[in-house]
């Protein structure tokens, strides 16, 4: 990027940094809060409301919004969806962003955050917090070696780039399985409190909704950050590969929409919906602004037709999806346990002090390295060049 | 053998000594404040509640197979031969996940230190391994808390139980409980009044995740050979167009 562009566009540079400060001057007073008094002074968290807001959002969300990680690499090397190459390297680097501002979030919240290696000494195969911290380790070093060959190309380190390179594939299968072990699990998390979680949310196929709904949100995700990155970055998709992405987005609400129903239909909740209340409230927004509006636009041709009708139904799905995490998590146990529970402000600057980071960490490595690059097709390396779906939109 | 404690709420008198000689033994403060509060926290490991001129003990119940032991990823939690439920602190990472987890909401977080631990009732388990009993059981002045082999107990309380039916309800609480525990209730009014749930599971929890954990080896070695069926399938176009385009470069050669 040549000096007098980035020059040109130092105006809006500047607002957004003046957040970033303020964001980043109050979280680090409420991390020295946190770890100067504990989690007594920092968090409204009590014996009756033992997790809060930095699991049920920068941990359940945080790993939930980089399943586009899983999804596009699967997508890309294993169906052979070649035309997506283009933005594999902008979600592989979201997903590791995301995985390691999960990690950061963590530190806040263990009491002791010193300890987080123990899991790697300290066995525990009955627990499934044992396996959720086995598979947030081994696939952030997943993303970190998936991501490696971008840093590498930028420094023109050959060597390593071509050794990486020759195990893409295990490494993405590996990946895949992790991912699939990770959202599932952390569902299976809330296993254990058959009585303490709203019937509407505590079900069996915890493990399975979850995984189900990170497909949707991998796909939500992509959508949503190739509109993002056609307006920061000046980059996106082509739109005939979003409008597709739509279909398949469409395909996989659908699924779990319907799996969803006729789990509370066995379950007999289905009468929990018609109850006027706290719980029926929020499940109606989760399902029917975050999950049935998405699906009815998604279907329109119109809708399709146009970036701006993608970007909507994808932020409905990612908010709606949100919205179910933050229930199973939170609000679900308010409204069965009658505990109640508000973040204080110190959990909320912390959180938005680590999403203004991943924001502003992106924005560094998609100035510094060949984020948007087209990567050149492993697999056919004599044949010309797989054309760039990427394109300057302004250009 | 295994120990329990058997806990007949139709003798406590409410005169809280277990509660004071509970924060003796752990060297916690007590006096008419505390000894005030119906609920446990980090220094109050067991509580006395009352309602009128009824009493209950609230305290870790020691489960069979419990739900703090399964959810606790480094193995803090264990259930020992002799009954006790111990926690392992130089091991706890403070997930808190076994406050989330236990049935009966037992476990407690030192929230205001800055290096907190879980702490919970561990049954005396250093007096019980010396072959003595629970402070709780030994100053008990009307033996409402009583200490001894688990399947004494239990035909105790059921004797109390059949030998005067309209004095307790017909429960003894724990028998059944989350696969069973080594502390046994006893009560003349129903448990829920003293906010003991009855909806409990009659299995131990463990098994709600072990159900999907215990396939997690088998999940990985199918989605290895799947994925990697599924990209042999999909990438065959490739293969054939290299080995056609190898075939045609020869043949131009030979011709």
């Amino acid at each position: 990027m040549s000096w007098r562009l980035s020059r040109a566009s130092w105006p809006r540079l500047t607002f957004w940094k003046g957040i970033f400060l303020i964001v980043v001057a109050v979280g680090l007073y409420a991390t020295w809060v946190r770890f100067s008094r504990g989690l007594g002074a920092a968090t409204n968290l009590g014996d009756e409301f033992p997790w809060g807001l930095w699991v049920g959002f920068d941990v359940l969300c945080g790993v939930m919004l980089a399943a586009g990680g899983f999804t596009l690499t699967a997508a890309v090397y294993i169906f052979n969806a070649e035309r997506f190459r283009p933005i594999v390297r902008p979600t592989v680097l979201t997903a590791f962003l995301g995985y390691v501002l999960v990690v950061v979030a963590l530190l806040y919240d263990l009491g002791r955050g010193d300890r987080i290696w123990h899991p790697l000494v300290m066995w525990n195969p009955r627990s499934v917090m044992f396996e959720v911290a086995w598979c947030v380790m081994l696939y952030t070093t997943v993303l970190a070696l998936e991501f490696a060959p971008v840093v590498f190309e930028r420094l023109r380190l050959e060597r390593p780039r071509r050794i990486l390179r020759g195990i893409s594939l295990p490494l993405v299968i590996l990946g895949v399985i992790l991912s699939t072990l990770h959202q599932s699990s952390l569902g299976s998390l809330y296993l254990i409190v058959p009585e303490k979680l709203h019937p509407l949310w505590y079900t069996p196929l915890l493990p399975v909704l979850f995984f189900l709904s990170a497909i949707g949100i991998g796909l939500a995700m992509t959508i949503f950050e190739s509109s993002l990155s056609a307006k920061y970055f000046q980059r996106q998709l082509e739109l005939p590969l979003l409008r597709e992405l739509g279909r398949f987005l469409v395909v996989v609400l659908a699924v779990y929409g319907v799996l969803r129903m006729q789990d509370l239909h066995h379950r007999d909740a289905l009468r929990f919906v018609l109850e006027p209340g706290y719980a029926s409230s929020l499940f109606l927004i989760e399902v029917v602004l975050g999950l049935a509006l998405p699906i009815v636009l998604l279907l329109s041709p119109r809708v399709r037709a146009r970036v701006g009708g993608l970007y909507l139904s994808s932020v409905l799905v990612i908010l709606g999806f949100i919205t179910n995490r933050l229930n199973v998590s939170i609000t679900g146990f308010e409204a069965a346990t009658g505990a109640t529970y508000v973040p204080r402000w110190t959990e909320i600057a912390v959180t938005a002090m680590i999403i203004a980071a991943g924001f502003a960490v992106f924005s560094l490595a998609v100035k510094h390295l060949p984020i948007f690059a087209a990567e050149p097709s492993p697999v056919v390396p004599a044949a010309p060049p797989v054309p760039a779906r990427v394109h300057h939109v302004r250009a | 053998m295994s120990k329990a404690i058997l806990y007949d709420a139709t003798q406590c008198i409410g005169c809280k000594l277990c509660e004071q000689a509970c924060a003796d033994r752990w060297g916690h403060p007590y006096d008419d404040t505390l000894a005030a509060q119906e609920k446990l926290s980090a220094e109050k490991l067991t509580a006395v509640l009352s309602r009128g001129d009824r009493f209950m003990r609230r305290m870790c119940m020691h489960c069979a197979d419990p739900t703090c032991a399964s959810v606790c990823p480094v193995g803090a939690f264990t259930k020992t031969a002799a009954g006790p439920v111990v926690y392992d602190e130089s091991k706890c990472i403070g997930c808190r996940y076994c406050m989330l987890a236990c049935p009966f909401g037992v476990p407690r977080y030192e929230w205001n230190k800055t290096l907190p631990r879980v702490r919970k009732c561990d049954m005396c388990a250093d007096r019980v391994a010396a072959g003595g009993q629970p402070a709780c059981a030994e100053i008990c002045p009307t033996g409402a808390t009583l200490f001894g082999e688990y399947e004494t107990l239990v035909s105790l309380a059921q004797q109390r139980i059949r030998e005067a039916p309209d004095h307790y309800v017909p429960h003894v609480y724990g028998l059944h409980e989350v696969g069973g525990t080594s502390v046994l209730l006893l009560s003349g009014v129903p448990f829920e009044q003293f906010g003991y749930r009855t909806d409990l599971l009659h299995e131990p929890m463990p098994m709600l995740t072990w159900r999907v954990l215990s396939r997690v080896p088998d999940l990985v070695l199918l989605g290895s050979v799947l994925l990697g069926g599924i990209w042999w399938i999909t990438h065959r176009r490739e293969e054939v167009a290299a080995a056609e385009a190898q075939s045609a470069s020869r043949s131009r050669e030979s011709g």
